[in-house]
Parts: structure tokens; sequence; C-alpha cells
């Protein structure tokens, strides 16, 4: 090995070597030697101190597609034209975040290297954001900003990794259950018929995200999805194996799991509330909750390094609310994590008014879990899955 | 005046693009794709060049069905092509009169169409509940409960279509070319059609399928959108492994390994397939 390096360096070599790009100093230096995570890579200090009061000209906020209300007669973002207009801070929204793990990968090599993303805010996955936060590529919300954070439904107030919520705040929840076609099968509750019942045989499809496949039949076989321990994960893992084996899943999908259940070519799949809950072509698909735990996965707005911290958390004490974030819910459909957008979404979709999917129940929410965060980003369990998964 | 004084120059000088663009975009990927595939360690931790070949003993070791469903796949979805292609060539070739460049735009006309949405187009015609499948039920060639969808079949005939103009272009090119007073010639030596074709037309049309099959085959080894969409877990290809090893286990150096080897294997198949048909041969214009 060479002698020594600077910190910086390290970074950007391991970074690089992520990514596979071809720089020549790495060749030379004998190896991508040290890590993403180098002495120093701490969740950044000093982002509250440094704060300016000052609004940007601009917000960029990078989202999932469809995920925001959208005026489908316009083609506008009514709740940004508001916050334009109330703040005359202008938003380019990107719909750019498809898979957690194919955005971080994009944009590594830079957060690594501590370049600037342009990004303001960005929403991820639970166990993405606590990645996130854990490499230090995110910075403290400005909190005295956020005065309507008091609005945050009091389940969602603590994960894990961010226990005060001190860079993250919800953007949208759901539920992972079990869709099913009532004509074809008829209602479906239980992640044993679907891994195991002979009439549902090639009509089965489970998802890619780690959490939600292997988090059900981990409450199914009576484990604890929210605190993993490798034992439990395996077991999972080799009845989801069986099933690959006997041909009774046909596929592990993303959002596309509608398609094959609104053509017919799937009869019960897990699924996500909301793409159910905003109703599919084929009036026979629905939604349900599994009574041995559904799971409940969250969002999560973030600030990336070099974003403008004011700006954004402007921006999300405005989505805090009640009445834009009603505005939101009443398109997105899925859970809205602030408290009294339910009184306020009659005025945008009466429809959506007592809608369990949207506004789960005490006793819907009482057989949810949380899927343990560190477990889905852990290297070894994610290897496992992706061979059950088919690679 | 230097190259004057120096003639033998001028061939390396004109080569120099050439050489520089294979370096830029050959070899230095290449060097470096074998490097990665060297390393050990996690995204975390960072990877290190180790000499790690336990990425290419797990490669072999843990993954050995998925080379051998690829092989296989590719093989019979080239076999395929050929049998659809060939006929298809050489009514294009030698029947095709004015309408020749029609006929050939419209082998090349999918092309316009991008490769996903191509083959997505595919789990619609393939439906459980299409058309195709209707037909085939009341015909009974699938069962009541059978399906095209998400099967073998369903994954190899993708491959096929989505490969198939790589094969039907160098086939008519070559059949093309053929001079047709040799089969006259044939014939007149009093050769039945079938004997002529067999001793002449076949054998002038070699550095076609040469051309044909490697170009199918080749990417069809690699490829992973056909068994990703239309196939099962069962069904994944070797292609799928280094896509999910890269982009969602981020174990870069297995994936490198993974590549490798795929590269290796293809090559040494294509080295033994030039020598059974004689690369000179093969490689010799028809004319």
């Amino acid at each position: 090995m060479t002698g020594r390096i600077t910190r910086r360096e390290l970074i950007r070599r391991g970074a690089a070597g992520g990514v596979l790009l071809g720089f020549p100093s790495i060749l030379a230096a004998c190896g991508g030697s040290g890590g993403i995570e180098g002495e120093g890579a701490e969740p950044s200090e000093t982002a509250a101190t440094t704060v300016s009061r000052e609004l940007a000209n601009r917000l960029v906020f990078a989202n999932w597609p469809f995920y925001i209300d959208v005026n489908e007669d316009t083609n506008e973002r009514p709740s940004l034209n508001q916050f334009t207009k109330e703040t005359g801070v202008e938003v380019r929204y990107l719909e750019e975040v498809n898979d957690n793990e194919e955005w971080f990968g994009k944009y590594q090599a830079q957060l690594a290297a501590g370049d600037d993303i342009d990004r303001d805010i960005v929403v991820l996955t639970d166990w993405m954001a606590a990645r996130m936060i854990r490499l230090g590529y995110v910075q403290r919300l400005d909190k005295e900003t956020i005065s309507n954070a008091s609005n945050l439904q009091e389940a969602l107030q603590s994960p894990g990794w961010d226990p005060s919520r001190d860079f993250s705040m919800p953007w949208q929840s759901g539920l992972t259950g079990i869709a099913y076609n009532k004509k074809t099968i008829g209602k479906v509750t239980t992640i044993d018929q679907l891994l195991n019942d002979p009439k549902l045989k090639g009509k089965v499809t489970c998802l890619t995200e780690l959490p939600d496949t292997v988090g059900l039949v981990m409450a199914a076989q009576g484990a604890d999805p929210s605190t993993v321990d490798a034992g439990a994960f395996d077991s999972a893992i080799s009845a989801l194996q069986d099933a690959v084996d006997s041909g009774q899943i046909r596929r592990f999908t993303g959002n596309d799991y509608t398609e094959d259940l609104d053509t017919g070519n799937v009869w019960a799949c897990m699924a996500w509330s909301g793409d159910i809950a905003a109703g599919l072509k084929n009036p026979d698909i629905e939604f349900t909750g599994v009574d041995t735990g559904s799971h409940l996965w969250t969002d999560n707005m973030v600030i990336p390094n070099g974003g403008d911290v004011f700006t954004a958390s402007t921006y999300m004490n405005y989505v805090y609310d009640p009445v834009v974030a009603a505005r939101i819910a009443a398109y997105v459909y899925f859970i809205s994590p602030v408290v009294g957008a339910e009184d306020e979404i009659a005025q945008f979709d009466e429809e959506a008014v007592g809608n369990p999917l949207i506004f789960p129940t005490e006793d819907m929410l009482s057989s949810t879990f949380i899927f343990d965060a560190e477990a889905s980003d852990n290297p070894e369990y994610k290897e496992k899955f992706q061979a059950v998964i088919g690679a | 005046m230097f190259l004057h004084r120096h003639p033998r120059l001028i061939p390396y000088l004109l080569l120099l693009p050439g050489i520089l663009f294979l370096v830029v975009f050959f070899l230095v990927p290449m060097y470096y794709l074998g490097f990665t595939s060297l390393q050990s360690g996690d995204l975390f931790a960072g990877y290190r060049f180790t000499w790690a070949w336990d990425n290419y003993r797990d490669a072999f070791t843990l993954y050995e069905g998925h080379f051998l469903r690829s092989l296989q796949y590719a093989g019979l979805a080239t076999l395929f092509a050929f049998v659809i292609s060939y006929p298809l060539a050489y009514w294009i070739a030698f029947r095709g009169g004015r309408w020749k460049n029609l006929l050939l735009l419209l082998v090349i006309a999918p092309f316009f169409v991008t490769y996903l949405i191509r083959t997505l187009a595919w789990k619609t015609i393939l439906a459980d509940q299409g058309i195709v499948v209707d037909v085939l039920r009341a015909l009974h060639l699938v069962g009541e409960d059978g399906r095209l969808l998400a099967t073998t079949t369903a994954v190899v005939a993708g491959i096929t279509y989505n490969y198939l103009p790589f094969m039907a272009l160098p086939l008519y090119v070559s059949l093309e070319q053929i001079d047709t007073r040799l089969i006259e010639a044939a014939e007149d030596l009093y050769a039945s059609s079938v004997r002529a074709f067999l001793r002449v037309t076949l054998p002038l049309s070699l550095p076609g399928i040469f051309a044909g099959t490697l170009l199918t085959f080749i990417p069809a080894a690699g490829d992973f959108i056909n068994a990703e969409l239309l196939g099962t877990p069962r069904q994944l290809m070797i292609g799928n492994v280094i896509q999910s090893q890269f982009k969602e286990v981020a174990d870069y150096p297995q994936a490198a390994a993974l590549s490798f080897v795929l590269m290796a294997g293809i090559l040494l198949l294509v080295l033994l397939y030039a020598r059974a048909v004689g690369s000179e041969r093969a490689t010799r214009t028809a004319a």
C-alpha cells in the first residue's frame, strides 16, 4: 500500500470503486482501500447552527412517481403552486426515485465526495433514509421552522434510526398486505394461503422489497420483524424458496404487480395499500391487511448535503399543515402521516372520507409491524433475499 | 517531412484513432472490470484489491445453473431464429424482386420501438386470459389451467423474437451476393434443386450463417430483460444475477467476476465454433 492518504481521498476511492468508474488514480494506488464510512463521516452537526434564515429562490424536490397531487386537467401540481404563491419559492419537482438502491447508486459517488447533488429534499424509504443518516449524507432539519411537526402521527414520531426526527420527516406511509381477486379466488387473508394453497399455484406474486416480503412471512411464522434475528430470517427465506421451487410464486415485482392483477395473470399477491385504495381497472380486486401482521412502512423526506436547509424545512412545515396534507392524501391515497388531514379531506375528495386504507383504524394499526431498518440494509440478508428472488 | 523520412509509420498513424478507441472503450474498462473482480469487502467498509479469486469460485459454484440456463436459452433462441430467418432471407433475396427494400424494412421495423416496450407487449399477447392462450387452450395445446406467460417457452420465444433481425440481415446479405448462375450451372449439371441448395447455396451462405449466429447468440446469452419480464425466478439467466449483484446487493466484485466468466465462456464457445466451421471459410466473402 502507499503511504498516508487523506480521508477525502479514501472516501473518493471507496465510492468510485463502488460505481465502477475508471479513474486511473485508483488503479495506481493499488485499490480502493478505505470505505465510505471513513472517520468523521458522522451525521453533520453543523447544519443547525449555520442555517441562514433566508429562503432560496428555488427548491429542488426529488420524489417517487405519482406521489403528489396533480390536477389531471391542467397537469399542474396544486399544492406546489400554492407553496410558490405563499413563499415565492419556485419548486423544481423531479419524479426521479424509482428504486431506493438505484437512486442511491446514482448519487453515491457525489455524496461521498461531499459534492452538492442539487437536491434540497429527497424522499426515501425508512431503511435508505437510515443509511443516508448513518453515512452522514444528510443535514439536520431546522426544527424551529417546522412548527407543524407537532401534527406528526404518534406512531411515526420516533423510529429507531432517527429517534427524535432530527433528520427526517415522513412523506407518506403505507401498508403492505394482500390484494386478491374476489371473483377467481375469493378473499385471501393469510400468507400461508398465498405461499401454499394449490389453487393459487403460479398465480401469486411477492414484492422485490426485502422488508415487505420477508417481513410478512416472518410475521406469519410468529417471529418479530421489527428486531430481526438470523434464525427467523433464514426460516422465512426457506419458506419463500420452497414456494419459488414449487412454482407457487410466479414473480417478484415492483409496482408492476397491479398490471398482472388487472389482467388476471395473478389472483393474489403482496400489495401496497395505496395502489389498491386508488382502485384498479378490474373491480374484483380488493386489499386486506394480514391477520398475522401487515407491514407499516414510511417514505421520508431528508435534506441531502448541499441542500438549502431553511427552504427545505419551510416546505416540510408547509406539507404538515393538515389542509395541504389532505390535498396530497386525496390524490396519492396512501396513509397521511399528518394528524388532522382526515378532517380536511372531504373538501378534496368525498370518497376518501373514512377509507381505512388512507386513514387506518386503531385496530388495523395494532396488527402492523415496522420492519427492522438495520436488517433491511444488511448485506448478508440482502444477498440471501436476492438469491431467493432469483438471482 | 517527418513522414517522408519514416514512411513505415504511416499505417500506424492511420490505425491510431481506432487503437485509441479500443484502448479507451475496451482495454481500460476490461482492465478495471478484471481489477474489480478481484476485490473483496462490502459497500460500507469499502472494496479492496486482495486477489480475491473466491469471487470466481463463487461464480462457478453458486451460479452454475444460471450460466447453463443462459447458454441453453441462447442456443435454443439462436436455433429458432435461424430456422425462421433462413427461409425468410432466402425468399427476400431470390424472390423479393422490387419489394426487397420494403421487406427488409419490415424485418427491422420492430427496432423502431424500444426493446423494453416490445418485450412488454409480449406480456399482453401471452397473458393468461389473452387471445393466444385461449386459442391454444381450445386446441388443447396447453392444459385447461396452463399458461404461456411466465414459462420457459415465453422466455425463449421472447429472445428469439428480439434478436431475429440480427440473424436475418447477415443471412440476407450473404444470400443476396450469391451469383445465381452458379445455381443454374449446378442444375444444368443435373443436380436436383435440393442437391443444388445443399452443395451450392448453403455453403455460399456460410459467412452469413456464421455472422448471424454470433450476432444472435452473444447478446442473447447476456440478456436479462426477457427472463425478467416473461419468466419466473426459475427462468432467470446469468444477466439477471449480474444485474442484481450490481444494483441490489452492491457486490461489485462478484458482479464483475460473473461478467468476466460470461465473457470468457462465450469467447471459448465462439472459438470452438469458428474452428468447427473453419474461420477462413466462414469469413470469406460469398463472391
